[in-house]
């Protein structure tokens, strides 16, 4: 039908019509337009030097400088991290004490109902505690990060990272923007999938949303910061440790970021081949960031937005867990026989079958990975009390006996393994291609699998254990 | 983050204003990171996360407010340099603008940097005679020590200009007054056409009447011509999706 349109008729005449050539045409419209535009720009605008604008200038010299544009960078992630760990830690055990008070005055009630052991474990053991525990280490965290790396986005710092990390993304043959939708990473891998439009050609954009589950997202870097401060011991007081279990976590951030890098290269060399076209990024004033606003949108929408959801996967999979380390075939657990499946594969990895079980569990959601490991195995048989986060260390080392290869092989496993549903979803929803949603799954999933089992055999080749 | 789940994306059906009823359709484009999402946030309340960086906002989003008993629907689009599309986003904007025919058309513009973003006003100035500049971050244009004469460029553009410093508030109402008395004709913007060299300016006036005979008045007939002249192959494209037995769009 567009064949026959007068329209369509008009525009194969219109090139006789004029005379001109189509491309020749659109760069004297083009012409045209900025002509007036500045014509029109220098009427009515005035405008003397200022100090401001040099002060533009003075801060881009330092944030874009070639010799400081990436130590800076370095430092205020770690900077941010810092705060964040430092800031966390009591919130998260005054809100862990609380709410394992609450749960023992729940019990109590319970018990002077006269309620059925199943009631109690179902709802108290399985639904309350797993959401305990995903307010109490997930909550804090978040609520400290989401406002600084706001504060950082307001200010205009992001577009920043984006020009200085071009010339990475250029030699690995995908997009400089991807610097953008990969800083949205942190916030949310779905959201980033979908701010991957941003990219305008579908190879880069491709290339994006495929490595933007290595940016560990606000779902998985609380989980980092629980680990790293649960083994390096940030709970002390003592400025070094923290500064330590800080330093470990910036350093999962950054490997990340550095897959991103190889599996981009990786990619534009393989399965995506091209060239990476240029683009025009334009970098915004520096804006001194609204404080207040900036920690009421940050809490009210992404952190209880953030909690929400994973309180609303939590519930469900404390429940699950519940249940299924409470069903006996045979006499074993469901739960147990689950892990026991999973152990030899996970024991190469330096996991064991619980942690891998809690990964794959965890889908739905990252958040509540960390929560359904320690349901499992806290149901999974000593039945000790969890009265606090320091018990965790005691649940971890001495009864299900990590090491610290454990913790890092866990943590390198947070930081590449499938993307969660929503992300997957996100994918599908945007590519309408079942085989790249695949392969979004894949290429973390064998990356994290084949970065664990190597450290794995590595330190144990190595006596370093 | 809130983005997915708050965005809502409407068909275009959805945004016909053909009768008088129906609240005005307020369609909201500029640069990218010119504050078009907090002046959509200041106007409607809502609370669409905004950030100081370019492409920001790659899906539009609408929400409503009402002024002076009349209801007011706006439409958030993404960042645009041109109507020439270069991305998925800017073609978001480009056929939004074109096709679903807003009541109003606010170009929100960085005050700190008019020659640029004149670009785009004067483009869509060729596409819809319901224009309004708003001239936001006058905060920072003042820290900057810049003097905009805000009359002399509404005589020259041809359509109304309001100065706004949408972070402070400052301008909003004015803003609220400009666009009710647009969509009510008490102000009849008539943006000044851009001249082009003779041999464009010979072949627009052939092809503009047969334009006109085959679309009406709808779009700019003059632009339609330019858009035949310069081959735009995505512009046709997306007119032919737009009409209705392409499934959705707006009758012409």
């Amino acid at each position: 039908m567009s064949q026959n349109h007068p329209l369509s008729s008009l525009l194969r005449q219109s090139q006789n019509i004029s005379g001109l050539e189509p491309a020749k045409a659109t760069d004297s419209i083009v012409q045209s337009i900025y002509h007036t535009a500045q014509k029109i720009a220098r009427e009515t605008v005035q405008m003397p030097g200022s100090r401001i604008q040099n002060l533009d200038r003075r801060l881009d010299n330092i944030f874009l400088s070639r010799i400081w544009g990436y130590p800076v960078m370095l430092i205020l992630l770690t900077m941010i991290l810092w705060i964040t760990i430092i800031g966390a830690n009591y919130p998260s055990s005054w809100l862990a004490s609380g709410l394992f008070w609450l749960e023992e005055r729940l019990t109590q009630g319970l018990q002077f109902l006269d309620a059925a052991a199943w009631v109690h474990g179902f709802f108290i053991e399985g639904v309350y505690r797993s959401v305990a525990w995903v307010i109490s280490v997930m909550l804090p965290p978040m609520a400290i990060f989401f406002p600084l790396f706001t504060l950082l986005e307001d200010a205009g710092y992001l577009p920043r990272v984006a020009f200085n990390l071009d010339y990475f993304f250029k030699k690995a043959g995908a997009h400089g923007k991807q610097a953008l939708t990969m800083c949205m990473g942190f916030g949310c891998n779905a959201a980033a999938i979908v701010s991957c439009r941003i990219i305008d050609s579908p190879r880069e954009r491709l290339i994006a949303a495929l490595t933007n589950n290595f940016t560990p997202c606000n779902g998985r870097f609380p989980t980092l910061i629980a680990m790293a401060t649960l083994f390096i011991g940030g709970s002390s007081l003592v400025l070094g440790t923290q500064l330590m279990a800080t330093l470990t976590v910036a350093g999962f951030i950054l490997l990340g970021i550095i897959l991103t890098f190889v599996l981009s290269y990786f990619l534009s060399r393989t399965l995506l081949k091209g060239e990476p076209s240029s683009f025009i990024l334009e970098l915004p004033p520096y804006r001194s960031p609204r404080i207040g606003q900036v920690i009421i949108r940050s809490v009210m929408d992404r952190t209880l937005f953030v909690l929400a959801r994973a309180i609303i996967v939590a519930a469900p999979a404390g429940a699950i867990t519940w249940i299924l380390a409470n069903t006996y075939i045979d006499g074993t657990s469901l739960l147990s026989s689950f892990a026991a499946f999973l152990h030899p594969f996970a024991s190469h990895m330096g996991l064991d079958g619980f942690i891998l079980m809690a990964f794959i569990l965890g889908l739905p959601a990252n958040e509540i990975v960390l929560p359904i490991l320690i349901m499992a195995y806290v149901s999974g048989g000593s039945m000790m009390e969890l009265e606090s986060l320091g018990d965790l260390r005691q649940l971890f080392v001495v009864e299900h006996g990590w090491t610290w290869l454990t913790g890092i092989c866990f943590m390198l496993f947070t930081v590449c393994h499938w993307p969660c549903g929503t992300t997957l979803y996100t994918l599908q929803k945007e590519q309408k291609n079942a085989y790249w949603t695949f392969m979004a799954f894949l290429l973390p999933t064998c990356t994290g699998i084949l970065l664990c089992v190597s450290v794995n055999y590595l330190v144990q080749f190595m006596h370093l254990l | 983050m809130p983005i997915i789940n708050a965005v809502r994306v409407l068909s275009d059906k959805n945004f016909k204003s053909d009768c008088t009823k129906k609240p005005a359709v307020i369609a909201l484009a500029g640069n990218p990171n010119t504050g078009k999402s907090t002046i959509f946030n200041a106007l409607t309340g809502m609370r669409q996360h905004t950030g100081n960086w370019p492409g920001k906002t790659v899906l539009r989003t609408q929400g409503q407010y009402i002024y002076n008993g009349q209801k007011y629907v706006l439409v958030d689009l993404p960042g645009t340099y041109s109507l020439l599309p270069h991305s998925a986003e800017e073609e978001v904007a480009r056929d939004f603008l074109c096709f679903s025919y807003p009541d109003v058309t606010v170009v929100v513009v960085d005050a700190t940097c008019l020659e640029r973003n004149l670009n785009l006003v004067l483009q869509i100035g060729e596409v819809t005679r319901q224009l309004i500049l708003c001239l936001n971050l006058m905060d920072e244009a003042r820290r900057k020590n810049l003097i905009i004469d805000s009359d002399l460029l509404s005589r020259r553009l041809g359509i109304p200009v309001v100065e706004t410093a949408a972070r402070n508030g400052e301008g909003l109402n004015q803003l609220r007054q400009t666009i009710c008395d647009v969509v009510n004709h008490r102000i009849t913007p008539v943006p000044t056409p851009i001249t082009y060299p003779p041999d464009l300016e010979q072949a627009i006036a052939i092809l503009e009447p047969q334009v006109r005979q085959i679309m009406g008045e709808r779009l700019n007939p003059r632009w339609v011509a330019l858009r035949l002249i310069a081959g735009d192959q995505s512009f046709i494209r997306s007119f032919f999706s737009s009409l209705p037995d392409a499934g959705e769009g707006v009758k012409l």
